[in-house]
């Protein structure tokens, strides 16, 4: 068996960073990367971004080196993608903030509203269901951040949990304090309001669940596989005959439920920035399937049927 | 090319500072920081956009790209100095009319607070303008002088 030689050099720099010789013909890139890490224990695997060509793309871990279009003498180029923090971490660190965030509202702890408050109880009942909702909201993704997603990518970028902490832990202060404000006023049309609103959130948190579920079946434990996802017999996944993404679909229902309900701006503020990022990646989500499958539906769009 | 960003937040705070506050509060129109910044801006802006014209035509005269890279070394500060003491002035008539402000109880369950957007604006320029002027300093160098600069790695 021939064995291979690496050498890997800065893509900006062209320095030489490492060379290995007696490599395996089917090593993959993964192994390589772990090679690379003993000699420069700073980069570890998840943060380096092996490629071809300096400015081209970044190989996948699962590429094997006889299969790719190099000589015996391999050259990689190497860029630093940063400090990198696990999917794991960053959801249940930017979920169990709003958690806690709204209860210390809910409960109102001391300095957040007049002392003649602290740990008063609203008189509204509209009010302790929404802090049943919320709290369900958050409960129910660290779970399924623990148990039902499956995650394409390891880690992203450290700065990342920052940035997203910063936008969920905000708002969730921002919603929190006005619904459990003393000065709270209860919906314009009352009980019918506030049960029409509740609907629609409990469908949407049922509906957003399904899709959860029906994706996590669509792939193997520990791979990456990528199918088209298909309706089931789960009436709350037949939104797949007309959306792409139908997980952001029932998200983006289920918070303009609490928008309603609630009767607060900052709800309806938020509600609007999460669809505008969620469509973002919709789209994406939407383009990847269309140039990796060729005869996927039509009908579907992104996030809204027949819209957009 | 300039960054969407950048040139975003410029237009933004130029309109904030003109609609938002010289025009809507009357007193403040007498104070010597709005000659300040006005001043500063008009010869930044006759400046850059000559630049920028001139660019396009493909035919841009040394000294119009020198004054774009160097007035700004001054007007910055300047202009910068004018808006914080003009948006200082005009805080007591916000805090007395409480102007722009919605309070509870209202039933869109929303507040908004004039008074402190504007000190949150005004302590938002200590990251904001180092950062816009360590910007043009770099990009001088790189344009007058012909350095070359590594940029940071992402």
């Amino acid at each position: 068996m021939k064995h291979y030689e690496v050498e890997i050099l800065d893509a900006k720099t062209r320095e030489k960073l490492c060379f290995l010789d007696k490599v395996e013909p089917h090593a993959t890139i993964a192994e390589i990367k772990n090679l690379f890490t003993k000699t420069h224990p700073q980069w570890y695997p998840a943060r380096q971004s092996l490629r071809l060509d300096p400015k081209g793309k970044s190989l996948k871990d699962e590429d094997i080196l006889q299969k790719l279009p190099v000589g015996t003498t391999a050259t990689l180029y190497f860029r630093d993608l940063g400090a990198q923090i696990s999917w794991v971490t960053v959801f249940l660190t930017e979920y169990a903030g709003p958690l806690f965030i709204y209860l210390l509202f809910y409960f109102r702890v001391p300095f957040i509203y007049g002392h003649k408050y602290d740990f008063t109880s609203s008189r509204h009942t509209v009010v302790h269901l929404a802090c049943i909702c919320h709290s369900f909201h958050y409960v129910k993704r660290l779970l399924e951040t623990l148990f039902v997603h499956r995650f394409s990518h390891g880690t992203m970028p450290l700065r990342n949990i920052f940035k997203n902490c910063t936008y969920y832990w905000g708002f969730a202060a921002w919603m929190a304090y006005y619904i459990n404000h003393p000065l709270y006023t209860p919906p314009t049309y009352g009980a019918q309001q506030v049960k029409l609103a509740l609907a629609i959130f409990v469908i949407c948190q049922l509906g957003n669940f399904s899709i959860h579920m029906a994706l996590r079946d669509l792939r193997p434990a520990g791979s990456k596989t990528r199918k088209i996802p298909y309706p089931t017999k789960n009436p709350f996944t037949w939104l797949f005959l007309l959306v792409s993404c139908p997980n952001y679909t029932y998200e983006v229902g289920s918070w303009i439920g609490f928008a309603i309900m609630t009767q607060c701006l900052p709800v309806a503020l938020f509600s609007l920035v999460g669809f505008t990022q969620m469509t973002i990646w919709a789209k994406g989500k939407h383009r990847s399937y269309l140039k990796e499958f060729r005869d996927y539906p039509p009908l579907r769009m992104p996030i809204i049927p027949f819209l957009l | 090319p300039t960054s969407v960003l950048v040139t975003g937040v410029q237009v933004s705070s130029r309109i904030f500072m003109v609609w938002l506050i010289t025009h809507s509060i009357k007193p403040i129109q007498n104070e010597e920081s709005v000659v300040l910044f006005l001043v500063a801006w008009t010869v930044t802006e006759i400046t850059r956009y000559s630049f920028y014209t001139f660019s396009l035509l493909d035919h841009l005269p040394y000294f119009i790209k020198w004054a774009r890279y160097n007035f700004f070394i001054i007007l910055y500060p300047v202009g910068v100095a004018g808006e914080l003491l003009t948006i200082y002035a005009a805080l007591p008539y916000v805090k007395k009319t409480g102007m722009f402000s919605i309070r509870l109880p209202n039933k869109y369950n929303v507040s908004f607070d004039y008074y402190y957007f504007l000190l949150i604006t005004m302590a938002s320029y200590i990251p904001l303008f180092p950062q816009l002027y360590f910007h043009m300093l770099r990009q001088r160098r790189k344009v007058l002088h012909g350095e070359v600069i590594v940029e940071k790695d992402d």
